[in-house]
């Protein structure tokens, strides 16, 4: 066995046997389930009566909408929509459902405008759009004289833009599962980076305080020696994050059945449950996890996996020099804040900017910034990226990576037999000469 | 090849500061050699250059005839003064682990391992973290790791701080045992008496620079001053420290003895023992006379605060 692997075993094993790697694997996904039930028991909790003000033109549909517990519905065809928008701001109601006077019905159907400026939820907009659209078949069934022929070319599908009382369009609910699962693949790689990265830096500094590591130079390498536990540790991160994946794909799996969605990246809705009387909860969920399955799954796991390595490797490698600049993690903090800075960046550029415009200049720029790269990329790929873009991306960061190597690996080299005294930044500089 | 390792004009500089200036040094096979000089003398600097721990700047080590190449570490055992070992790690693995580091396979590391755990009866300890043994088992632990690929070159750096007596002349023992077997060994430590019982050749490094090297004989003889201890019982002092003081040059001196005599360190110059000797004998009865034979402690002391 060469002397690489050894070390290599040795890490991996030191990290799984850990306690806390056990616990954090199997404790962590039973307390995202246990949050994520809990969040969504909460906002089944929340029964306070909306006001929605009604302005039809047509008054054909205001009396289609009945009051429910959570929705009162005011007619107000009567006032002037300019003023009606205004009063938004006074939040004297939550929103403005308005259906303008359109002399085609099929006209209609695009024209009706919902103005909040909060956004309303899902299953909200998708009842209102069923009270109009049953609407709207209706009088074309009348208006065709109820020909079966007719009937199918009457059928109507409703799409409600939003807008805000500025005019400026709102996002529909539609990309909520893609910012979802980006924003969790962008933070859980900044989450793994961080933790990963600091086994390693305290790794470095448990060998150099408890001076084992003069025993271990005298056989290896300094620069074998650092390979070894970065990669070592790395394979425990990737073993965790496998085992996270099949726990996911199981749920996934498991609510797929449960739901009766096809499984598979073809899923499709069955279309009897769509017009099924049960449709309002079960419909909603068979909606998410098509959305899942629809995403690239495949595609996010390995690309995961390479900017997890990526990533990690060019950060552990900052780790590990600073582990072995210092002599205690207190006096790791002034070094590590420049190393965390661009993994925050990355988090809330993925966050605000990828989020709003996922293919834009900034969002591409800093998916090809190598220190921000594994968490913008991963954030961005479940809006579809280009390949050749992931490419280059992934070039970059590799690149980058076997520099940072060399130079860690330098600083490594003298840290290790440095004792005593905090270095200076400028000390640091010139170890890299020795 | 009659020396193990030569090092040859070997500089080591860190920034601005020099390590080592162009030291060499020549270690015999088979030997015990000790590396002397004070705190901060380069000595550790040397020692890591050996080990390939660091590269030198300028010059070469030669080993066993070869130059200085990677594949040597499996030749050499090193124990460093500042050593450790994993805390939480079980003591079998951990030996197991370092030792596979320096080219064992694992079955002949298990057999190797068992036969040393058995020699320093410490078998009980295999599945013992070492956070659970105490700093003196620890080290026998070290010890054992560091010779258990009988390398044909060890290195103790103070190997015998924080032993008890006991240990200490345990490990003594099995130093002397594994140069019967052919090991050569460099130890650098600041205990002269061990120094004085151990080794064969010495070597003083100080401020950066080699000062003296060459057999602990010879270095001795080197520094010898021809001065003799002198114990006599005489009638007549006054008349003998007369003729004694005219002729050499005297000090008052002690050493253990059971009579009651007149005690001198007399210095002799040019001339030699048997004249001393004769101007004695005929003074009164001589009941000591011992060649003043320089102690390392003393040469150290002398060389570095020259």
């Amino acid at each position: 066995m060469s002397i690489l692997t050894l070390i290599i075993k040795r890490e991996f094993i030191a990290k799984v046997r850990n306690k806390s790697f056990i616990v954090m694997t199997f404790l962590s996904p039973l307390l995202f389930v246990g949050i994520a039930a809990f969040v969504g028991y909460l906002t089944t909790m929340k029964a306070e009566v909306k006001n929605i003000a009604i302005h039809d033109e047509t008054g054909l549909f205001v009396k289609e909408f009945k009051n429910t517990e959570e929705y009162k519905y005011l007619d107000l065809s009567l006032i002037d929509v300019k003023i009606l928008k205004d009063s938004i701001v006074n939040e004297s109601y939550e929103g403005l459902l308005y259906i303008p006077k359109v002399a085609d019905t099929k006209i209609l159907e695009s024209k009706i405008q919902y103005v909040s400026n909060d956004s309303p939820s899902l299953t909200f907009l998708d009842q209102t759009e069923d009270v109009i659209a049953k609407k709207i078949t209706k009088i074309n069934f009348e208006n065709a004289k109820l020909d079966t022929l007719a009937i199918q070319n009457a059928e109507a599908k409703v799409s409600i833009s939003l807008t805000k009382s500025s005019g400026e369009e709102g996002v529909k609910g539609l990309n909520e599962i893609k910012i979802a699962i980006g924003g969790a693949f962008g933070y859980l790689i900044m989450m793994f980076i961080i933790i990963y990265g600091n086994m390693v830096m305290r790794s470095v500094i448990e060998e150099k305080t408890n001076r084992i590591v003069e025993i271990i130079i005298s056989s290896v390498k300094p620069f074998q020696l650092m390979m070894g536990k970065i990669i070592g540790t790395s394979l425990a991160g990737i073993l965790q994050f496998f085992i996270w994946a099949i726990i996911g794909l199981s749920l996934m799996f498991a609510a797929s059945v449960f739901f009766g969605v096809n499984v598979g990246p073809t899923a499709k809705i069955p279309p009897e449950m769509l017009h099924s009387a049960q449709q309002e909860l079960a419909g909603t969920a068979q909606m998410y996890i098509k959305e899942l399955w629809d995403l690239p799954i495949a595609t996010l796991i390995l690309s995961f996996i390479v900017y997890f390595i990526g990533g990690y490797f060019l950060y552990s490698s900052f780790y590990a020099a600073i582990g072995a600049a210092v002599d205690n993690e207190t006096d790791s903090q002034q070094f590590l804040l420049p190393i965390i800075m661009p993994l925050i960046l990355g988090v809330y550029i993925g966050f605000f900017t990828v989020m709003n415009n996922p293919h834009g200049t900034i969002a591409t720029v800093f998916s090809m910034i190598p220190l921000t790269s594994p968490i913008v990329m991963l954030m961005r790929i479940p809006f579809g990226v280009p390949w050749w873009q992931i490419l280059i991306s992934i070039a970059i960061l590799f690149g980058t990576f076997f520099f940072v190597v060399w130079f860690a690996s330098k600083i490594y080299r003298v840290g290790i037999l440095m004792y005593g005294k905090k270095p200076t930044w400028k000390e640091l500089y010139r170890w890299l000469k020795y | 090849m009659s020396n193990i390792l030569e090092v040859k004009n070997v500089l080591k500089q860190y920034g601005d500061f020099v390590a080592l200036n162009e030291v060499s040094l020549t270690v015999p096979k088979g030997s015990i050699y000790g590396l002397l000089g004070p705190n901060g003398a380069g000595k550790t600097s040397l020692i890591r250059i050996i080990n390939q721990i660091t590269l030198p700047d300028g010059g070469e080590v030669i080993f066993d005839g070869e130059k200085l190449q990677p594949k040597h570490v499996q030749y050499i055992g090193y124990l460093p003064e500042e050593r450790g070992l994993y805390k939480s790690m079980k003591v079998g693995e951990q030996c197991l682990y370092l030792v596979q580091m320096k080219g064992l396979s694992k079955a002949e590391a298990k057999k190797q391992l068992n036969y040393w755990f058995d020699r320093f009866e410490i078998q009980g300890w295999w599945d013992k973290k070492i956070e659970e043994l105490s700093k003196g088992m620890a080290q026998k632990i070290q010890f054992v790791v560091c010779v258990l690929h009988k390398p044909k070159l060890l290195i103790f750096d103070e190997p015998f701080s924080g032993f008890d007596p006991v240990n200490a002349s345990l490990i003594k023992d099995e130093i002397l045992e594994l140069r019967k077997q052919g090991s050569t060994i460099i130890f650098s430590t600041h205990r002269m008496e061990s120094v004085e019982e151990l080794c064969d050749d010495i070597a003083l490094i100080h401020k950066s620079n080699k000062l003296i090297e060459g057999k602990l004989d010879d270095v001795k003889r080197q520094y010898r001053t021809n001065s003799f201890e002198v114990g006599i019982i005489s009638d007549n002092v006054e008349g003998l420290m007369f003729d004694i003081t005219q002729k050499y040059t005297v000090a008052q001196t002690n050493f253990k003895s059971l009579n009651d005599e007149i005690k001198l360190e007399i210095q002799l110059g040019n001339a030699t023992p048997n004249e001393l000797l004769h101007l004695l004998t005929q003074r009164g009865q001589v009941t000591h006379f011992l060649e003043k034979i320089p102690s390392v402690n003393d040469i150290f002391i002398k060389t570095v605060t020259q």
